[in-house]
């Protein structure tokens, strides 16, 4: 078997006319926690979709587990589904089901195990992500940090070769934001999956990642080692690590003239 | 002025169009629920707790409106029915406006805006919080877990609220003109029995709220899932499962009256 989880070759994909990503090459090893991060709009959460197979490329391909995504047919990407698991920005937990009846709702799904022994892989899913005692709540009883260690455990609970999250530190606490953190990296090393995580949050990402892309207008603008990173001299990481407000990435969104929309009269000559 | 007919033609060309477009839609969004319906089946459980929800939970709404309706009609069917010294016939009345119409009607436009409404907006807002993407994403299909359940429990529900709708109605009758206006007691459940045709009257009445279910749960799944993701798309779509959903009533009930009662024995 491959040693790349993943490989994604010449990957595009465009709304109608509207491209989102051009030409995207990228590789992913079983064990690796991968970010890929840029700016709002810039294809990263379009990306995940291609990988979990919910919208197909215009062109080029995304391989899982040696497996071309966009031929697969619905049966055989949902076989593929149940080695993934993905983790949405705000948890997206049932909420008409309790935390335990969420965290078991695939076993139930996908396997014929008897209920004695899904409460006690639920039961251990939830000791995971430290919420064992909160089995008994529902989703409208957790706040924000809680919700998604409840929608990690969820996504953890067939042991996916693969865990996509999207955002997941968006909207959280210091604290909250450090226990997801180390969570994903530990559950990562413990299980041996490869993990993708897509985010905003430069400083968090960059002590749990492997490996780093920076998307930029849908293609990869840069890529290295959290290492590597930091010491960047591309002025494009260097604008995106530091949080800096002018450089590549302009803070103006392209619009007229700013004259011609104040309808300035005074001419300069 | 030349440009303005035509914009407005072409407006109105539109709106046609894209009526149609989503008319086709729902139209395959129905066959895509029917064909994955087995689970629903297979599983049962899912669809009765539905039923729990959409059926049981109106049960309060349709019994209290079925009993005022029946009291209503026992009034004013008294108030006309004595002048011409025909009293007694209040019973017949009250059962064959209720059995034939009313039970059926009422109970429906009662249930797309309890049921139906709830239907959508728990749909649309599992939309909006990407519960049936993750579901997708955890290969279990939305269609088949969350929509045919709901469909179903509706389906299942509707005729068994209006027939509740009847009894109550006939009950609200009975108690204004028989314990309150002192109407003959005999005379009121003899000439309902003697009126009242079990194929003719009931099995119609019936067939006219199955067929009132299917069109306020496909109304109501079909919005809940084609909603736009947004707190103004969920609204939006609730509104017009309730209007789509009391016109298509109204506009079937025509139609199936016509070919049920056409006034020949």
């Amino acid at each position: 078997m491959s040693e790349h989880l993943i490989e994604i070759k010449d990957l595009a994909f465009s709304y109608t006319d509207r491209p989102i990503l051009k030409r995207v090459n990228m590789t992913m090893s079983r064990g690796q926690v991968i970010a890929i991060m840029g700016g709002s709009g810039s294809g990263k959460t379009t990306l995940l979709r291609l990988i979990g197979g919910e919208v197909k490329p215009s062109a080029g391909h995304v391989e899982v587990a040696g497996q071309v995504v966009h031929q697969l047919s619905r049966n055989e990407l949902f076989k593929l589904r149940r080695k993934m698991g993905m983790l949405f920005q705000f948890g997206a937990l049932f909420t008409d089901l309790s935390v335990f009846d969420n965290v078991a709702f695939q076993m139930r799904e996908h396997t014929n195990l008897p209920e004695s022994m899904i409460r006690d892989l639920v039961l251990m899913k939830l000791h995971a992500v430290g919420l064992r005692g909160a089995s008994h709540l529902m989703p409208a009883e957790l706040s924000g940090g809680m919700a998604r260690r409840v929608a990690l455990a969820r996504s953890i609970a067939l042991d996916p070769l693969l865990i996509m999250y999207d955002e997941p530190f968006t909207g959280l606490d210091p604290i909250s934001l450090s226990v997801i953190g180390s969570l994903i990296r530990r559950l990562t090393d413990a299980l041996g999956m490869t993990s993708i995580i897509v985010t905003h949050d430069v400083q968090e990402s960059l002590k749990i990642v492997d490996y780093v892309y920076f998307l930029a207008d849908g293609a990869i603008a840069a890529h290295g080692t959290p290492e590597e990173v930091k010491g960047s001299t591309m002025p494009f990481v260097h604008q995106f690590v530091h949080g800096e407000e002018d450089g590549p990435v302009p803070f103006h969104y392209p619009a007229e003239t700013y004259r011609k929309d104040l309808k300035l009269e005074v001419q300069f000559v | 002025m030349y440009k303005r007919i035509a914009a407005g033609i072409q407006a109105i060309g539109h709106r046609a169009i894209d009526g149609i477009w989503r008319l086709g839609c729902a139209a395959r969004f129905f066959i895509l629920v029917l064909l994955k319906s087995t689970t629903s089946f297979l599983r049962f459980g899912l669809v009765i707790r539905e039923i729990y929800f959409v059926g049981v939970l109106s049960l309060i709404i349709i019994l209290v409106s079925g009993l005022f309706v029946g009291m209503v009609l026992g009034l004013q069917g008294y108030e006309t029915l004595q002048k011409y010294g025909s009293e007694s016939a209040v019973g017949t009345l009250v059962a064959l406006s209720l059995v034939r119409e009313l039970g059926p009607v009422m109970s429906a436009l009662l249930f797309a805006s309890r049921a139906g409404s709830a239907i959508t907006a728990e749909i649309g807002l599992m939309k909006a919080t990407e519960q049936l993407s993750a579901m997708g994403m955890m290969a279990v299909d939305p269609v088949a877990r969350v929509v045919a359940p709901r469909f179903w429990a509706g389906v299942i529900s509707m005729p068994l609220l209006a027939a509740l709708f009847s009894v109550m109605g006939v009950f609200g009758g009975y108690l204004v003109t028989v314990v309150f206006i002192g109407v003959d007691e005999g005379a009121f459940w003899s000439s309902m029995q003697n009126a009242v045709d079990f194929r003719y009257d009931i099995v119609n009445g019936v067939i006219k709220s199955c067929f009132f279910g299917v069109a306020v749960a496909a109304i109501a799944v079909f919005e809940g899932f084609d909603a736009p993701p947004t707190a103004e798309g969920v609204s939006g779509a609730t509104t017009r499962t309730v209007v789509t959903s009391a016109l298509a009533i109204l506009g079937l009930d025509f139609v199936l009256t016509a070919f049920m009662f056409r006034g020949v024995d």
